[in-house]
Formats: structure tokens, C-alpha cells, sequence
């Protein structure tokens, strides 16, 4: 009976032989490949990449083959690979308005220079279940066409450019970046630290707390002034060269929300920006992220702040997955010792509760 | 692909510096939390990952580690930490409190006297003891600057308005070196004595609150109460019912579904070391061993 509640090394062993044989399961299955995930389960790929903050599709991909397609588990083993890796420097801001665009919507203006390109999209498809993708589906080739020359300028400049949006504010040449992974957290934190803690929080959390403003929780009026994913060149500025070299270029998504200000004493009425940016075709998140931007630049705008999507501390507290899932399942590991003390100290309250009612019912017996 | 390539004890050498000087400060300030940039450990966040890179920074190629958790060297985590220290830095392990340089631990401090030349690293899940009172991070940092603990205070005398007694079993808050109030991590009240006039030095890490505070050697620790109301350890009242100890913090062990209890040590290797003296319990036949631990397999 002792035996029962003390864990041993074999049972762990054993514990992770089954779990292996649980991931490959039924041996009569082919053994799913690091290229079929990637490929076939691209958007599970980007957003892995996304919260790891590790571009890398092979690690990624393998990452959610090793978690059995838990992407929080496949994040983290991510996140934990990453954490050992050395830090060569930061690269240079990446030009989001050169992106060769796969897909490009504003829903501000009807059209825009360099044109609308729905492009690999969900959206508009009949949420059906389609029997003939269950085996054997050969899609039709895409239909294409003489790519276009025109350049594709952020809708966000278009509108700067009248000054009906706040401009985006323009980091020093050589300031260094802030990195939370790095330094410690402290509040209050800059946007860029808040950017980050976004970029890498949970898509669901993010969601949540982005469709909160939209109920009213910190309204904040927005418009999807442009989503957009394509491929960005990455530069480095070589200190021995003494210019940027490039890297290679990487898949992000891009979303620009345009949001309503009433204005101050000091500053007239425009629209101000929420921010959104991830690796890979992440729409859902981008666009979350960029709502919960604008809603913690409440104190920055000197707007009232009482919604929790506004508030720095509880949002960027919670919502990073890794840190969640670990201390939500933590509790699986032994309490018995504290759980024990609480025993303690119940009984003895429990205790005290009889004694009194017991010594109260004598009094009005003896009454 | 990049294949992996792990540094002794896992963290690369400019981790370990950052954290070493986090170290330094919380010794040097005894008590206080110091941030630190926490990184995300192959182990999940509530798991140990604070007590670990403390670990990692302090460990060198001739420590001999011990790792426990409620007491007991053999629990699944414990032995998960041990392995990973085995494997990554091949430090020798041990069970034995004696014999260790450093003992990392989860919710308890071992029954054996520690000495000098040993060092106790504690997981914290919530290193913050005001935060219950005050979730802000923000608030309690300013309360910490001023010493301004009223509200800690006043939760307590709420209790015994309420109770007669303080009600707090476990991460019972204690002061450090008479200026901050510190969080003992989840060990039962039982064990706060123990870290007063300690001559090991005990470090405190929690990994995903990204902090690391210490009590240096020989430093006053007083577990907070009032004069009419003075701290008291909670014990079930038994001998362990292996080893007949009569001193040591006892587990309660369902032994069958028509309330049969047992009580024994939650220091295992305490109990074990006291079986093989002689000393026995009520209950005592030879205690289950699965295999003995140290050496090379950890």
C-alpha cells in the first residue's frame, strides 16, 4: 500500500515507452512525415512557428509530430529548443510594404493601389464537409496569371499621408529592441516588449480578449485597414561588412487596424493604429493581436481603462501558453505535503466548530 | 535540421552568468525578489523550471545534487529533475542529505540538519506573498520599497478574529533579516523554523514569475505573527508508523476505503537512514524499494 503513492523510474520509463507507442500509433498506418505536416498542415505549422517564435518549418513540423499534434506542447518544445540557441544580434526591421503578397484585403477601401488579392483564403468557402478530400483528392490546378508590377504601399500610408492617421512612430537608427526573452518584465512595459509578449501570446487567449473589446470591454471602434501575407526579405547589417546582408526571406502575415480617436487639447481627432504580426499565414491571430494592441495603448492615449484587454498587467501576465498550460497542469504533480497541513488545520477548525456548537447546546439545555 | 548540442547542466555559459548575478543580488539582499530573464526549460513552468536554472547557474562538474519533492527523493518529479542533472552536467546524485553539496527541493526542507557547506535551492510557484492580497505586480513591488506590510498583517489578525488561530498551513509568509516580508514557497509552517540561523545557504527560484531570492547563511528568519498569538508548527500528532520518529512532518496514507490511515515520514531518506539505525514504527516491515538510487543512472 505504501508502494502505490510513490512514483519510481520505471514507471516513468514505461510511462514514456506507451506514450511512444501511442504517438505512432496502429503500425498498420503509414508513419506520418515531417514534409506531409508541413505541407498539409501548413497553418498548424505557421502558428507553432508563431508562439515558439522560431521560424523554422522542419522543427516545427516536427515539433508537432513529436506532441502528437497538441500545438501547445509542440510551442513549447519549440520554445524550449530556442531557449538554448545562441543571439547573433537583431536583424533590420523588415519592409512589410516590399512583401511579395499572396493575399491583401482592406476593409476600408474598396480598392487600392496595387489591388485586392484574396489569394489562399477560407473565407467565402461553405463550411461543408467534403467527403471527396477524404482520400485520393486531386485539386484542380490554381488559375494564374502575368504577376503584377504594381507596387502594393500599406493602406495605413495611404492614410498617413493625408495626416488622418496617427503616424507610426519611427525607432532610432541603431536603438537596440527589446526582448523579453532576455530581461525580465517589469511594468510598465514599452509597446515594443507589449508587441512581443503578443506575437508569442496564444492565439486563443488573444482571440478572446480581442473579441472582448468588440463587445464593449474597452471598445475601441476598429477597421481592418489591411491584412496581408506574403514573403519579406530578412537583412542583417554586418558589423566586418559594414552594410545589411540578406538572410533569406520568411512568410508573415501582417494586419493593420485602423481605430477611431476623438482627439485631446493637444492632438486633433484621427484614426490611431492596433498592430498585429506573425510568421506564416496566422490571420485569426494577427487580427486579434492588433485589437489587443490598440486596447493596451489606452493609458498612451489617455483613454479610460477599465476593461481587462486593457489592462498591461493582467493581459500580458496570461497570455503566453507555455507559462499557462505549466502552471494549470502543475497541479498534477504531489501536494501531499501542503495538502497535508490544510488537513491539519481543518480538522482543527472542524474541531472547534463542534466544541462551540456543542458548548452552545449545553448552554440552552441547561437554560 | 539544427541539431541540438546542450552545454554542462544544459544552460548556455551567458545564461548561467545572468543568473549568478541575480544570485548575487538576492544574497546580497536578503529576502528581496530579484527579476531575472527566466528561459523557457525543456520542463513545464510550475514544474520546477525556477529551482532548476538556479541549479544549472551553481552546479559545478564536483557538486553532488539531491533532489526532492514533499520530502521524498523517489516522487515522479524529483526523479525527472535528478535524471535530467545526471544526463546533462553527469554530477554524481545522492539521497542521503548529508552527503549532498546541493539539494533542490519542492514543498519541503529535509528533516536533517543541513551544514555549511551545502545548498538548498526551493521551486516557488508564486514567489510574491502579498499577491493573494494584491494582484498587481506593480502595487506589491512599491509595498516591498516601503516595507509597508499592513496588509499582510491584517489578513492575519482578520484569521484569528475569524478563527481564534492564524490559518495559513503552508507558505506561511516569514521575514527576512528584520526588512522583507518572503514567501518560504509552499513548505507546511512546520518546516519555517528550520530556515532561521540556517548555516546552508537557500536560494529560491521561480521560473515562470521570473524571479530569484535568497537567504544567506545565518540570517534571522521569523515566521510572522503577534505576541498574544505566537507562530506555531502544525504536526499530526504520531510517531511515523515506519521508523517511530516522533519529530519528523508526517504524510497521511489512505490504506483502505473505511478511513484507514497510516502516517509516515515525508523525508523518505530521513526515514530510511533512521529504519537502518533500527528505529522502528508500528507498521514497520521492510519498506518498498524499487532500486537504489544514486550513482550513475541517478
Amino acid at each position: 500500500m505504501y508502494v502505490a503513492v510513490k512514483g519510481g523510474e520505471r514507471a516513468i520509463e514505461n510511462a514514456h515507452r506507451l506514450l511512444a507507442n501511442a504517438r505512432r500509433g496502429s503500425h498498420n498506418v503509414p508513419e506520418v512525415t515531417l514534409d506531409q505536416i508541413s505541407e498539409q498542415l501548413g497553418l498548424a505549422v505557421d502558428r507553432v512557428m508563431s508562439e515558439g517564435s522560431l521560424y523554422d518549418r522542419e522543427l516545427a513540423a516536427l515539433a508537432i509530430k513529436q506532441a502528437r499534434g497538441d500545438l501547445i506542447e509542440a510551442i513549447f518544445l519549440v520554445r524550449a529548443f530556442r531557449a538554448t540557441l545562441p543571439r547573433f544580434g537583431a536583424s533590420e526591421p523588415v519592409e512589410t510594404g516590399a512583401m511579395r503578397v499572396q493575399r491583401r484585403v482592406s476593409s476600408t477601401f474598396k480598392d487600392i493601389p496595387g489591388g485586392q488579392i484574396l489569394g489562399p483564403t477560407f473565407d467565402y468557402t461553405h463550411r461543408l464537409l467534403d467527403p471527396s478530400l477524404a482520400e485520393g483528392f486531386v485539386p484542380e490546378a490554381p488559375a494564374t496569371a502575368e504577376a503584377s508590377s504594381a507596387p502594393t504601399p500599406r493602406v495605413t500610408d495611404i492614410l498617413g499621408r493625408d495626416g488622418l492617421i496617427e503616424s507610426s512612430p519611427q525607432a532610432e537608427k541603431g536603438a537596440s529592441v527589446g526582448d523579453l526573452t532576455r530581461e525580465p518584465l517589469n511594468f510598465p512595459a514599452d509597446r515594443d516588449l507589449r508587441l512581443q509578449n503578443l506575437a508569442r501570446g496564444d492565439e486563443g487567449f488573444l482571440l478572446a480578449m480581442g473579441y472582448s473589446t468588440q463587445r464593449g470591454y474597452g471598445r475601441n471602434h476598429p477597421f481592418a485597414g489591411e491584412i496581408r501575407f506574403g514573403e519579406v526579405e530578412v537583412e542583417f547589417f554586418a558589423e566586418d561588412a559594414g552594410f545589411a546582408v540578406p538572410l533569406g526571406s520568411i512568410e508573415l502575415t501582417e494586419c493593420q487596424m485602423v481605430n477611431q480617436f476623438k482627439g485631446s487639447a493637444t492632438e486633433a481627432p484621427c484614426f490611431t493604429r492596433g498592430y498585429g504580426l506573425a510568421f506564416g499565414q496566422s490571420e485569426r491571430k494577427t487580427m486579434s493581436m492588433a485589437l489587443v494592441d490598440r486596447a493596451l495603448r489606452a493609458r498612451e492615449l489617455g483613454e479610460e481603462a477599465a476593461a481587462p484587454a486593457q489592462d498591461e498587467e493582467f493581459v500580458m501576465s496570461h497570455s503566453d501558453n507555455v507559462q499557462a498550460t505549466g502552471f494549470v497542469e502543475h497541479l498534477k504533480l504531489p501536494h501531499y505535503v501542503d495538502f497535508q497541513s490544510e488537513l491539519g488545520l481543518l480538522r482543527k477548525l472542524r474541531q472547534e466548530f463542534t466544541d462551540a456548537n456543542a458548548a452552545e447546546s449545553m448552554k440552552e439545555a441547561a437554560e | 535540421m539544427n541539431a541540438p548540442a546542450y552545454n554542462f547542466a544544459y544552460l548556455d555559459e551567458q545564461t548561467k552568468r545572468m543568473i549568478r548575478r541575480a544570485i548575487l543580488k538576492a544574497i546580497a539582499i536578503p529576502g528581496y525578489q530579484v527579476p531575472f530573464a527566466s528561459r523557457e526549460m525543456p520542463m513545464p513552468y510550475g514544474w520546477g523550471t525556477g529551482g532548476v536554472q538556479v541549479t544549472a547557474a551553481i552546479l559545478g562538474p564536483k557538486d553532488v545534487l539531491k533532489v526532492i519533492d514533499q520530502g521524498s527523493d523517489d516522487t515522479t518529479n524529483a526523479i525527472s529533475i535528478r535524471k535530467f542533472f545526471a544526463k546533462t552536467a553527469g554530477v554524481a546524485t545522492t539521497t542521503a542529505t548529508e552527503d549532498a553539496t546541493v539539494i533542490q527541493t519542492r514543498h519541503r526542507i529535509p528533516e536533517t540538519a543541513l551544514h555549511e557547506n551545502q545548498v538548498l535551492v526551493y521551486q516557488v510557484p508564486i514567489p510574491e506573498p502579498l499577491r493573494f492580497l494584491e494582484p498587481r505586480e506593480t502595487e506589491t513591488r512599491r509595498m516591498h520599497a516601503l516595507a509597508e506590510y499592513g496588509l499582510m498583517h491584517v489578513k492575519l489578525y482578520e484569521d484569528i478574529a475569524r478563527f481564534g488561530h492564524i490559518a495559513t498551513a503552508y507558505a506561511y509568509p516569514v521575514k527576512v533579516n528584520a526588512r522583507y516580508v518572503m514567501d518560504p514557497s509552499p513548505t507546511p509552517k512546520f518546516d519555517n523554523p528550520k530556515m532561521d540561523n540556517c548555516p546552508a545557504l537557500q536560494l529560491f527560484g521561480a521560473g515562470r514569475e521570473k524571479r530569484i531570492y535568497a537567504i544567506p547563511p545565518y540570517t534571522t528568519v521569523v515566521s510572522l505573527d503577534f505576541e498574544d498569538h505566537p507562530f506555531e508548527p502544525y504536526r499530526f500528532n504520531a510517531p511515523c508508523a515506519l521508523c517511530g520518529a516522533e519529530n519528523s512532518y508526517l504524510d497521511e496514507i489512505v490504506t483502505d476505503d473505511k478511513g484507514g490511515r497510516m502516517f509516515v515520514c515525508s523525508d523518505t531518506d530521513y526515514c530510511e537512514g533512521r529504519q537502518a539505525a533500527g528505529h522502528r514504527g508500528s507498521l514497520s516491515a521492510a519498506p518498498y524499494k524499487e532500486k537504489a538510487h544514486g550513482g550513475s543512472n541517478g
